[in-house]
């Protein structure tokens, strides 16, 4: 039994999250960043398998998400709700809770294709070189979905496709998609699938990097010309793992989507493509636990920093250490996480757990949990 | 027909003309050395070999199948493998990892199988495990199997990678200069050790090697190559005595 101590225990704890959030006993913004959380997760872990496991340089992750985010959120209100696109929704929306996993599925394909049409060119070039595509191909991604309105009215009129998901205004409808759901079954169901979601995207890259197969993408990052003269097929390992990676971060856009109900290109940017990273690079180049720890203590540090800054502003203020009229506002945060990744370069450049696993710092830890 | 031949194999890059008419045969079971001063194009020939290079002008055969279409690591499959001058380990993976991922071409499964832990997922790891096992148990590596490669001596270390190369189970083995680096001891042990897989796999080895006592006590037949020509071949004792091998090796006017 001892073994399946830490499992029993994740498994409650989820249970737990679940049931309060069913009963009301937490607040809707505790829960809001819980599942932030395990967004975070999915969005950080799949984005590791690249840059960690893979050492390349991969800057444009927010674009994958988007894509799985806007296929998703579309799938689904064309599918499950009533829309000015196609009026009544194609499928009852009863059905919701059990093709909710085909939507994110779904998604994930679509986005993983867009990771191959992204890795294919990025072939010939390593490093740096590829660090500015995905950049370009994020770029790319976000300004398409914007203008889609107005190149989509002006081509195929206004009542198409293109102008039904809004462009630049964004896109929403989502909740109601939710809303069938609870018609369904009064559960939280948002709350349910990430959780599922995480644990999916854990499971995979676990699974998969663990195997002999995913061992091949480790190869390539330590010695490529090696790899490639010992029968490892590089170029079609490169492609697998950039897949993966898209199409991962796909099903984190989904559930971002889903939880407010709206979706906007923008929120898809740069930033949040370095979010990614700073969660890969806080946890730990190729390390999937540390990278699990890195995307719980950033959303943490995120939320945290609202009260904090505000303690701070106030505590400042009452010192007299601050003039009247300067407030410390929350775009702070945006200097101080910058600069906690500032000191983690320059103090412990590995991260957290360098491309380690937790059970290799603790070993005993093995005792205490199963993993297949 | 031989088991490797090289036809008229010219490499240019750009202007510079790196081999001109390389021309070799490797026989089954045949221990053949290329030697050479330094530069003289000997490892542009084993990685035009091993498909790192495709030849300017000339052919490359193995087993009677043209080998110019194909990729270094499909080349592998087909059963070739090599080592390399400067040791190219996985130094951040251990040992055994470093044995399992050289058999990659043998896996028969893809990423769904390794996902969902399929029963050709199980049946490949297994035997995967075994074969690698197997390989280290005689290349006497058990005991470093979790080891780093990076942890090991240097002589063990090339040991490791004559051991990852014979896991993808070649039928030719390209050793680029597998005595660099190694002193007298450890020369006599790879003497040694080379005979032994020689004759236990029953493979063909074809190496690059700059110790006379390397070359002349295994090879059974030499090719001599400098600025890309080839200038003389022949048994060892033929080599030993050629006036242009011993220019090339000591300058003009030496003899």
């Amino acid at each position: 039994m001892k073994k399946y101590t830490l499992n029993i225990v994740f498994v409650l704890l989820c249970a737990g999250v679940v049931l309060a959030s069913q009963y009301k006993l937490l607040d809707r913004y505790i829960l809001t960043v819980l599942m932030l959380m395990g967004i975070n997760i999915i969005f950080a872990t799949s984005l590791n398998l690249v840059n960690g496991n893979m050492r390349e340089f991969s800057c444009g992750h927010a674009g994958f998400a988007c894509v799985g985010a806007y296929v998703g959120s579309v799938l689904s209100v064309l599918l499950f709700t009533a829309n000015k696109y196609t009026g009544q929704p194609l499928l009852s929306p009863s059905l919701a809770p059990l093709l909710f996993p085909v939507i994110m599925l779904a998604a994930a394909l679509v986005s993983a294709v867009f990771g191959l049409l992204v890795a294919l060119p990025s072939f010939k070039t390593r490093d740096d070189y590829l660090a500015i595509i995905t950049i370009a191909a994020n770029f790319i991604i976000i300004s398409i979905i914007e203008n889609s309105e107005q190149i989509a009215e002006q081509i195929f009129g206004a009542k198409s496709f293109g102008t039904f998901i809004n462009g630049s205004r964004g896109f929403s409808g989502m909740k109601r998609t939710v809303n069938a759901m609870n018609d369904v079954a009064h559960i939280p169901w948002m709350e349910i699938w990430v959780i599922l979601g995480a644990c999916f995207c854990v499971f995979v890259l676990y699974r998969l990097v663990t195997s002999t197969y995913g061992k091949g993408i480790d190869a390539v990052a330590q010695d490529e010309i090696a790899a490639e003269i010992m029968s490892v097929d590089t170029k079609r390992t490169k492609l697998i793992a950039f897949m993966v990676s898209s199409g991962l971060a796909g099903i984190s856009g989904v559930l971002y989507a889903h939880i407010y109900g709206y979706v906007n290109a923008s929120s898809f940017g740069i930033l949040r493509s370095t979010e990614a990273l700073v969660m890969v690079y806080l946890g730990g180049m190729g390390s999937l636990s540390g990278c699990i720890m890195a995307a719980i203590a950033f959303t943490v540090l995120v939320e945290a920093l609202r009260p904090g800054l505000r303690f701070l502003n106030d505590n400042m203020h009452y010192l007299g250490m601050l003039p009247d009229g300067y407030e410390i506002s929350e775009v702070w945060r945006w200097v101080i996480i910058p600069l906690i990744l500032f000191l983690l370069m320059q103090f412990r450049p590995e991260g957290l757990l360098g491309n380690r696993e937790l059970t290799h710092v603790f070993p005993k830890l093995k005792n205490w949990f199963t993993l297949r | 027909m031989s088991l490797l031949e090289v036809k008229h194999v010219t490499q240019r890059f750009g202007g510079l003309t790196a081999v001109t008419d390389f021309n070799m045969a490797l026989e089954e079971h045949q221990i053949i050395g290329l030697i050479g001063p330094n530069g003289a194009g000997k490892t542009t020939v084993f990685n035009l070999v091993s498909g790192f290079y495709k030849p300017t002008e000339g052919s490359i055969s193995f087993e009677g199948r043209d080998m110019r279409p194909y990729p270094p690591h499909a080349i592998t499959a087909l059963g070739m493998a090599r080592t390399f001058q400067n040791i190219r380990l996985w130094n951040d993976m251990s040992v055994l990892d470093n044995i399992r991922i050289s058999q990659h071409h043998r896996l028969g499964y893809g990423v769904v199988d390794a996902i969902l832990h399929t029963r050709k997922y199980k049946e490949s790891e297994r035997s995967i495990e075994r074969t690698a096992r197997e390989i280290l148990e005689v290349m006497q590596l058990s005991d470093y199997a979790e080891e780093c490669p990076k942890n090991l001596p240097y002589g063990l270390q090339r040991r490791v990678e004559l051991a990852r190369a014979l896991s993808t189970k070649p039928k030719v083995l390209l050793l680029d200069e597998p005595a660099a680096g190694l002193n007298s001891v450890d020369v006599e042990g790879l003497i040694q050790l080379i005979r032994w897989i020689f004759d236990e796999f029953k493979i063909s080895i074809w190496m690059i090697e700059h110790q006379m006592k390397v070359v002349m006590t295994l090879c059974e037949y030499l090719m001599v190559v400098n600025f890309g020509k080839t200038i003389a071949q022949g048994t060892p004792r033929e080599i030993q005595n050629n006036p242009e091998v011993i220019e090339a090796y000591l300058g003009d006017g030496a003899v």
